[in-house]
């Protein structure tokens, strides 16, 4: 079961009539990866997918596998193995003949196939379900028969669409565990779609983040949560506040100070950016630290305007002085109405290029 | 490859029976101008008096309001009775509702023929067979669980949280029907009186029945012409054809304004969906 | 007043009552009492006084009047089958949608739409021996006689397939495209290809469907009645039950025999649905046990 491909290669573009969905959507992978496509509804993820998978035809452009090129050939004949958001599992058929459709129709003996369903139900931990139907198991059973109906083929290259989306909050978490120990044990090359960056993060090697069909930043979970190149991806990502401002000072050391809005920042940025630019400081709720002296660098007065309780922290929304809101996660269980100094670590301010605000 | 010819056979079909359905419907348009016709692709003249024929020997103008107030009546009334039966349907479950359901999807299941000749007899013995009534009451039978079962959805769709909320604020029953109910039901109201409409003006086994002299639609005095035969130049039952075939195309393209095609066969499939 | 919860079993309050109260006398009394009325008047002969199966009799003894049920048969049963064997085919490639569907399906509308008796003069017309597709065929030498397409079993068939090939269609398309497209593209991804998807995945699935077309396609057919008359023989060789039905009625003004007519005609509409019925559940329960648990 550790056949899997070595090289993974495409540029796809389509088009739905007048519609755009994917613009020279492009990936060069290695083998054994777990591949995320990230993105909100709408940006091309799913549809990319089903190209690769054989079930849509690309409008433009080229996919090969281990140097080989295969948009002509049918999806039956790729040995891609894919899971669906909806599990898709026949109904008209019992878990068995589900999970050894695909074996019959390789006419495998009788024996074998019982014996490689068995081991695959005991893989994603539902043993002696052979008997039942669809119909009477949760949605969590029913995606891990759906898993198990893709492995048992030796897939060369796993594609999951949105397998979670369908699962309560709970399940979720714990099917997310359980594709995380598959790929491990299994080091199958996996293309994984989602719109829900935990997801992302925890499960992938590699994260393509994708919008309006466009590629936009690329690379592991770190870098992607780290170092987001753009407004969009950092909000993804977690970063609640966002000002507007504009430079006033950029060292050769990606250091930036920048003035706006009765503010002075200071940060990096991984960009060059010239003095006057405008930019967008950045930085996540989490990192912004209460208290501290007013008189250093990035720190401001506020007033505490919200608190919501999240049990080990506090979800604070607060004032700062020049009239800005600015969202604070803390453990420092403030008040209504409180006077506190707010300070943003120079070290977790990022400057990203101005661009259409976020909703 | 193959699957392009699958494609191709499919597209041929389709277009053979488009092909079809107009050869027909030109052919019969065609011969209702023509002074004389046979055996030549095209008549060798054309004129418009069969029209003027048709209208003055088969009695066109009273047809026609035979047509328009059995059709007006019968859109009325099938709403009327159909409205409230669909807004319990939809709003309650009860435990005779399956046979409820059944009762009112017999007249539609049941072909007309089947039925039509024992309620033909017991109209005539009540006196009213034969007359305009006894049409209206006869057409009107399976327009009643049509319009029940083209509301319900409608109704369905409509959240019964938007009852109970105007309920809350203090609207009595009869302005939550006027202000919520009968608003968000007009779409519903317009699709099934548009489709009752058209099956109604169509309908011939029903209203065949129980014509008489005096209340013939213009389907059932159509019949009546080309049945009977030779007596009526054929090119003037084909004119008479022609007024009807344009009266029921107006109403579909009004119809179709408001209705998608699949609805126009709204038969009480298991909807999947 | 509380009002029930939609789904909830619930008693009928007044309002209820008042409200199906209606069109359910309506119906009871407009369709369910001139059938039972109808029973009963097949049962009391006229020239016999009192109960007497004398009709029944007397439609089973008479060949001419029996045929007809032969006759019907052999009408419905072959166009049944063409009907939704055709509407499959096409509502099976449709179901991803095709170009100018919206066209297509309006077009199709148009049959219902105008009638059967519009249709029956056109096929007359365009079909007859001097109609264009003969004169066609026979300029194009490819026909040295014409073909006799109508005033027969043929040109019966033919209208009926007009009329009822539309409304089988668009109902399978409705069907059809009501399945989960990924049931289909999993199969794919598994290694089915495209006659395996259909015969292993997708077909089962139709099965209830394709039930339901066929009973509703057959019981029509079952009845026909106009088309009979404009383009077969209606008097020979495409005397319908339903024709004989008629004549009885208007013809000969004998109700209570007429009568009797429909009630068999009915009989056998009710054999044929619960034969579908039967076939259709021994399917259920042999291929989709446990679909449709919503």
């Amino acid at each position: 079961m550790k056949e899997t491909i070595d090289s993974l290669r495409f540029r796809i573009t389509k088009r739905f009539g007048a519609k755009t969905v994917l613009r020279d959507f492009a990936l060069e992978a290695r083998g054994r990866q777990f591949i995320t496509f990230l993105g909100p509804s709408g940006c091309g993820k799913s549809t990319a997918l089903n190209i690769v998978a054989g079930l849509l035809p690309a409008t433009d452009g080229e996919v090969w596998i281990d140097g080989e090129r295969i948009d002509h050939q049918p999806p039956e004949k790729r040995r891609f193995g894919m899971v669906f958001q909806n599990y898709a599992l026949f109904p008209h058929m019992t878990v068995f003949a589900n999970i050894a459709f695909g074996l019959q129709l390789q006419r495998r003996p009788a024996a074998e196939v019982a014996e490689r369903v068995r081991q695959m139900l005991d893989l994603v931990q539902l043993p002696g379900f052979e008997g039942r139907y669809p119909a009477q198991l949760s949605g969590g059973q029913q995606q891990r028969i759906a898993i198990a109906r893709a492995l048992i083929l030796h897939p060369r290259l796993l594609l999951l669409d949105e397998p979670l989306s369908n699962l309560d909050a709970k399940l979720r978490i714990e099917m997310r565990a359980e594709i995380k120990r598959l790929h491990t044990s299994l080091g199958l090359t996996s293309i994984y779609v989602t719109h829900d960056q935990t997801e992302a993060l925890s499960l992938s090697d590699w994260v393509v983040v994708m919008r309006d069909g466009l590629l936009v930043q690329a690379g592991p979970p770190q870098e992607i949560h780290d170092h987001p190149v753009s407004v969009f991806v950092a909000d993804f990502m977690g970063f609640r506040n966002f000002f507007p401002v504009q430079v006033t000072a950029a060292g050769a050391d990606g250091s930036v100070e920048a003035a706006g809005n009765g503010m002075k920042l200071r940060g990096k940025a991984r960009q060059a950016f010239a003095p006057g630019a405008s930019v967008v400081a950045a930085i996540r709720p989490d990192d912004v630290v209460i208290g501290g002296d007013a008189g250093r660098g990035n720190a401001f007065r506020a007033q505490v305007d919200i608190v919501e309780y999240l049990g080990r922290e506090d979800e604070v929304i607060v004032t700062l002085e020049a009239g800005r809101r600015l969202w604070v996660r803390t453990a420092a269980r403030l008040a209504r109405g409180e006077n506190v100094t707010v300070m943003l670590p120079p070290e977790k301010v990022i400057f990203l290029a101005a661009e259409t605000a976020p909703a | 490859m193959r699957g392009r010819l699958w494609r191709l056979a499919l597209y041929l079909f389709v277009l053979g029976f488009i092909l079809n359905l107009l050869g027909i419907v030109s052919h019969v348009m065609v011969s209702s101008f023509a002074k004389r016709w046979f055996g030549t692709p095209l008549p060798r003249s054309f004129t418009t008096e069969w029209y003027t024929y048709a209208w003055n020997e088969f009695g066109l103008a009273q047809v026609l309001g035979v047509t328009l107030l059995v059709a007006l009546i019968v859109v009325f009334l099938a709403l009327l009775l159909g409205f409230p039966a669909a807004y319990i349907l939809a709003r309650r479950n009860f435990r005779g509702k399956p046979l409820l359901l059944l009762l009112y999807f017999l007249p539609l299941l049941i072909p007309q023929m089947t039925y039509g000749i024992p309620l033909a007899t017991t109209l005539f013995k009540y006196g009213i067979g034969g007359t305009l009534t006894g049409v209206i009451l006869a057409v009107l039978v399976p327009m009643v669980p049509l319009a029940i079962f083209i509301l319900m959805p409608f109704f369905e769709q409509i959240s019964i949280n938007l009852e109970w909320s105007a309920s809350v604020m203090g609207a009595s029953r009869f302005q939550i029907f006027r202000r919520i109910l009968l608003p968000l039901a007009l779409p519903g109201l317009l699709t099934a009186g548009i489709l009752i409409l058209v099956n109604t003006v169509s309908n011939f086994e029903l209203a065949f029945l129980v014509s008489g002299a005096g209340s013939q639609t213009l389907v059932v005095a159509l019949f009546y012409n080309v049945f009977a035969g030779g007596v009526r130049p054929v090119y003037s039952v084909d004119a008479m054809a022609v007024m009807y075939m344009t009266m029921v195309m107006l109403l579909l393209i009004v119809a179709l304004r408001f209705v998608r095609p699949t609805q126009m066969v709204f038969r009480l499939d298991q909807p999947r969906r | 007043m509380r009002r029930p919860r939609i789904g909830e079993a619930s008693e009928l309050d007044l309002m209820a009552v008042g409200f199906l109260l209606p069109s359910v006398l309506y119906v009871v009394v407009m369709f369910i009492y001139p059938f039972l009325y109808g029973i009963w008047v097949s049962v009391h002969p006229l020239k016999v006084p009192g109960f007497s199966l004398a009709n029944y009799i007397a439609f089973f003894s008479d060949e001419y009047q029996y045929k007809t049920v032969g006759i019907t048969f052999r009408l419905a049963v072959p166009n049944t089958v063409v009907v939704v064997a055709l509407s499959l085919f096409l509502a099976y490639n449709m179901r991803r949608g095709i170009w100018l569907e919206r066209t297509i399906t309006t077009i199709l509308v148009l049959p219902i739409s105008l009638g059967v008796i519009l249709l029956g003069q056109g096929i007359l017309g365009f079909y007859g021996g001097k109609g264009w597709l003969n004169q066609m065929l026979l300029a194009l030498g490819v026909l040295e006689e014409p073909l006799v397409l109508t005033h027969n079993y043929i040109g019966v068939m033919l209208s009926l397939f007009m009329q009822q090939f539309p409304f089988c269609f668009l109902m399978l398309l409705g069907y059809i495209s009501g399945i989960d497209p990924s049931i289909e593209n999993s199969a794919r991804t598994l290694g089915a290809g495209p006659w395996t998807v259909f015969q292993r995945i997708m077909l089962p699935l139709i099965a209830p469907g394709l039930a339901i077309a066929f009973a509703l396609v057959f019981v029509m057919s079952f009845a026909t009645f106009p088309s009979a008359i404009l383009l077969g023989q209606p008097s020979g060789a495409t005397r319908t039950i339903a024709i004989a039905a008629y004549a009885q009625a208007f013809e000969q003004f004998d109700m209570p025999y007429a009568s009797a007519i429909a009630v068999i005609m009915g009989l056998f509409q009710l054999a044929a649905l619960l034969i579908i019925i039967v076939l259709r559940q021994r399917m259920v329960l042999a291929a989709t046990m446990g679909v449709g648990k919503r």
